[in-house]
């Protein structure tokens, strides 16, 4: 185990860069001018002033040096200084990865910014998800054909149907306009200090939570269910209930706990989904996190930041899929890494 | 069986454990926040828990930056106007008003001088920066270097053009100088467009090293009634009232500034929940926004500036069959088969119902108008008022009399035996489309067949000079799009000069699109740019208008503005579409 991992680990450098070079040609090569959302009646001389000043005019080699330098060596650093409050060499000097949209500011403290927000948000409506939707599941696949799974079925289906945009618009409607409960305006800006405020929190996230969590849940519903139906015909569960065990505990110790193993899987892959945001559930509620960020940069041309933040989205996906392999090892005792 | 016991629970435990990570989050991370000093999020909290008075604007595109200079947006020129302040301002009915200045230099006040060649402005007295520092003429003149250096990349250097010096004459005096004569010359620190910055704070952030300047460029100390504490790009931003405004202290103690989500959902913050006060730029449909006001809470309210929905008149022959040469202007050998001649264009204008286009496509964002330069008040032409109301008869008479008749009987006109048949183009857009459907319904009813035409946005307005389909080529009869003169018309009437006719030598460079050549409008037009602001340039201006109005080269529809909406209980409000929505944020109460 440990000399696969050590393994895995060294080619993921190779994978990395690979992927970093990718990205950045891509997005090196694909038309578009950061220049062209500024208003018509800036002439093209200055807006070759301004193109020039975010330095677009260097070569590609040059270019891609740069941020190879600044994203693996300046802005780890800015960031140790940052966490610990040191200072290391010349930072003043230092130059970071700074966005072409909003001039100057560096594109690491645009996406720590949006961070907390997009983690509360979308993985608070991961957790919900997994929360209800592994009990309806279990409950669906013992109970194949009752009312609970007929009804439980439709629900999941309407559940990833519907978009995100519609059922975003209808609780607004419902919740915010008629009934008036919950805010429609996510606050970035609210402390969690007290209970007041916390409150407050739990209230402005209900909506985006519950949409979010509807159409996940739907989906691991669904997962769970056939992954049941799969080991309920097990010889091995035969044999427990032929020994005499409860059904409850054949369900929970035989049959979950193998179910579960694929689910577990699902659920690691998907962590780096929850770091992309969700771009439609995120405008609708102005939660402005990273997937705002992400398709606000494209909008604008606004290279750098683009490619930072899909390089940072490559790194978690190449992560989790090397934590799904290694806790599937840890799951599945068959299954032995070498 | 028990190893795989304890696995499980590890893997429980690990996602417990994020689990609560996860819930701890808002709390743990005070949100990787900028510059905020520790005592003013203190403040904050504490304003907060005693219910203050706080201002909520939505801008759903949020803001870049706070300030004009390095991101053009309007968005971020509001953002900016909150705590950024500019010599003088536009009021809505584009007069100039003073801000930091004393009062607004003029050739009678000697404040400009006689051959139009200086403008000197003196600044009020005792004027305070956000954070309590001296505003001096220097700041003035730094504003201006900061711009003006070419590798800043400005994005308001169109408003210094034409300034050859500024210089600071005393604490309290500057002069700024141009290099040729100038009978307007309010275009620089005139405006949201152009606010004063502090030349302590961005010392060290003109030419490239203003890529650099992070804090700088998202907390610039301001003179206006609010000051800014914290600024998350492209999400919101936070200001307070700020202590050293040299006016009458503002309302409200905080300032949140929201961007994000869309324009429907924007208006219905405002008037359907009342979470916010104010929610800018609603292009929404007119019934839809209708309906939310019924809701009772707030009012939808519109800005005009000078934006008028036209359609051009191609004064030359488009005809395919030209080939290289269509719709090139020759030196007025290629005039158009028939739109030359009055009459048809006349009589085409008149069969439109302009206010039904209006009320019915644009809602709050449109009036009916017959003019080209539609404001300020005091530049508007009354002389074409006429066309307000729809004439079907009068046009049918109108070509008639002018023997412009049907004599095959399909129904559609000949002019010296040329059918009646145009192309109309404009850009792939709903309001535009329904446009183009009743005026084609309109000239069926006069014996004129329209074939109707729309091109993607990016390609009619890209420019490319290898694509047929764009505006500035014209390869139709008539073609619709919105454009407008600034608060001064001069710049937009310079457009319609003879020599600024668009063809295959200047690379279709030009602005006289509808190729339109008048020497009575040149003649006059080189007066206009030696006449000061006065009487005598309202009538000129008013007599370019109605030259253009009256040869039928551009057929007025629509006068467009942009559609806000505020809370019924929040005052003060004054909508402003020369200058930003945020002008008077300060006057704004409860």
């Amino acid at each position: 185990m440990g000399q696969y991992l050590v393994r895995r680990l060294l080619t993921i450098i190779p994978t990395l860069i690979a992927i970093s070079f990718v990205i950045f040609a891509v997005l090196d090569l694909a038309p578009g001018d950061p220049t062209s959302a500024l208003p018509e009646t800036i002439r093209p001389e200055v807006r070759q002033q301004i193109r020039k000043a975010m330095g677009l005019d260097e070569p590609f080699p040059v270019k891609y040096g740069l941020w190879m330098r600044q994203f693996f060596v300046n802005e780890p650093l800015s960031l140790i200084e940052k966490a610990f409050g040191i200072q290391i060499g010349d930072g003043e000097k230092r130059l970071r990865v700074t966005s072409w949209g909003s001039r100057g500011v560096p594109v690491m403290d645009m996406i720590l910014e949006r961070v907390p927000q997009t983690l509360w948000v979308v993985g608070l409506a991961y957790l919900v998800a997994i929360v209800i939707a592994v009990p309806i599941g279990v409950v669906s696949a013992i109970r194949q054909y009752s009312i609970f799974d007929q009804v439980g079925t439709f629900i999941s289906l309407i559940g990833y149907s519907i978009p995100t945009f519609f059922t975003g618009l209808l609780m607004i409607l419902l919740f915010s306009v008629k009934l008036k409960w919950f805010p429609m305006i996510y606050d970035t800006n609210l402390q969690v200090v007290d209970w007041h405020s916390f409150v407050e929190q739990l209230r402005q996230s209900a909506m985006p939570v519950a949409v979010l969590g509807f159409f996940q849940a739907a989906i691991l519903a669904r997962f769970t269910r056939s992954s049941m139906l799969d080991n309920i015909p097990m010889d091995y569960v035969r044999t427990a209930t032929a020994k005499g065990f409860r059904e409850r505990y054949v369900v929970i110790r035989h049959i979950l706990r193998n179910s579960l193993i694929p689910v577990v899987t699902l659920i690691a892959l998907g962590i780096p989904a929850i770091f992309s945001g969700a771009i439609i559930t995120e405008q609708i509620f102005r939660v402005n996190g990273l997937g705002a960020l992400l398709i606000g940069a494209i909008q604008l041309n606004d290279i750098p930041l683009v490619q930072t933040v899909t390089f940072i989205f490559a790194c978690l996906i190449v992560a989790f899929n090397l934590i799904a392999d290694v806790i599937y090892g840890i799951l599945d005792p068959r299954i032995r890494y070498t | 069986m028990i190893g795989r016991h304890f696995s499980t629970l590890r893997v429980t435990a690990v996602l417990l454990a994020m689990a609560f990570l996860l819930a701890a989050c808002p709390a743990a991370a005070p949100t990787g926040g900028e510059s905020m000093a520790a005592d003013e999020e203190m403040a904050e909290e504490e304003a907060m828990e005693e219910e203050s008075k706080v201002l909520t604007i939505l801008y759903w595109q949020a803001a870049s930056l706070p300030g004009p200079y390095l991101s053009g947006g309007t968005k971020d020129q509001d953002a900016g106007a909150i705590t950024l302040e500019p010599l003088a301002n536009y009021d809505p009915n584009g007069t100039i008003v003073p801000r930091l200045a004393v009062e607004i230099p003029t050739i009678e006040n000697g404040g400009v001088s006689e051959d139009l060649m200086t403008i000197t402005w003196t600044l009020k007295e005792g004027l305070l920066w956000s954070d309590g520092s001296d505003v001096t003429s220097e700041d003035v003149v730094f504003t201006w270097e900061y711009c003006s250096h070419e590798e800043t990349g400005c994005t308001a250097s169109e408003a210094f053009l034409g300034i050859e010096s500024v210089e600071a004459m005393d604490d309290r005096t500057i002069k700024i100088t141009f290099d040729s004569p100038t009978p307007y010359p309010y275009n620089a620190f005139v405006g949201a467009n152009t606010p004063i910055i502090s030349s302590a704070q961005f010392a060290n952030c003109v030419g490239s090293a203003a890529q650099t300047c992070n804090e700088e460029n998202t907390a610039p100390l301001g003179t206006g009634p609010y000051r800014i504490i914290d600024f998350k790009v492209n999400d919101v931003a936070v200001y307070e009232r700020n202590p050293h405004y040299h006016g009458e202290a503002a309302y409200f103690d905080t300032v949140i500034f929201k961007g994000g989500g869309d324009a429907a959902s924007a208006a219905r913050a405002v008037l359907e929940t009342g979470e916010a006060d104010y929610a800018w730029n609603l292009q929404v449909e007119p019934d839809i926004l209708r309906d939310m006001e019924a809701a009772g809470l707030g009012t939808v309210i519109s800005a005009f500036a000078g934006y008028v929905e036209r359609v051009l008149v191609n004064q030359t022959n488009p005809h395919s069959d030209l080939g290289d040469d269509r719709s090139e202007y020759m030196e007025g050998d290629n005039p158009h088969p028939f739109l030359t001649f009055p009459p048809i264009p006349q009589a085409m204008s008149m069969a439109i119902d302009r206010t039904l286009i209006s009320e019915q496509l644009y809602g709050f964002a449109g009036q009916p108008t017959c003019n080209v330069i539609p404001a300020p008040l005091h530049y508007v032409s009354e002389s074409n008022d006429g066309c307000l109301t729809q004439d079907i008869d009068g046009a049918n008479a109108l070509l008639d009399e002018n023997g412009v008749l049907d004599t095959d009987g399909d129904g559609i006109r000949e002019y010296n035996g040329i059918p009646l048949k145009i192309s109309y183009q404009t850009s792939t857009n709903s309001v535009r489309q329904k446009t183009q459907a009743l005026l084609r319904q309109w000239w069926l009813q006069i014996g004129i067949e329209t074939e109707l035409i729309n091109h993607d946005a990016s390609v009619f307005f890209g420019g490319d000079p290898n694509s047929p389909d764009t505006y500035q080529k014209f390869y139709t009869d008539l073609q619709m799009y919105t454009t407008g003169p600034t608060i001064d018309p001069q710049q937009h009437l310079s457009n319609w000069i003879c020599e600024q006719i668009p063809m295959r030598d200047n690379s279709w460079g030009g602005g006289n699109i509808f190729r339109g050549c008048n020497s009575e409008f040149d003649a006059l037009f080189e007066q206009l740019t030696q006449t000061p602001v006065g009487p005598e340039r309202e009538a000129l201006v008013k007599q370019l208008n109605d030259i253009n109005v009256q040869s039928f080269y551009q057929i007025p529809l629509v006068y467009r503005g942009e559609v806000s909406a505020q809370l019924d209980t929040l005052k003060g409000v004054w909508i402003n579409g020369w200058d930003s929505q945020m002008w008077n944020v300060g006057d704004w109460h409860r």
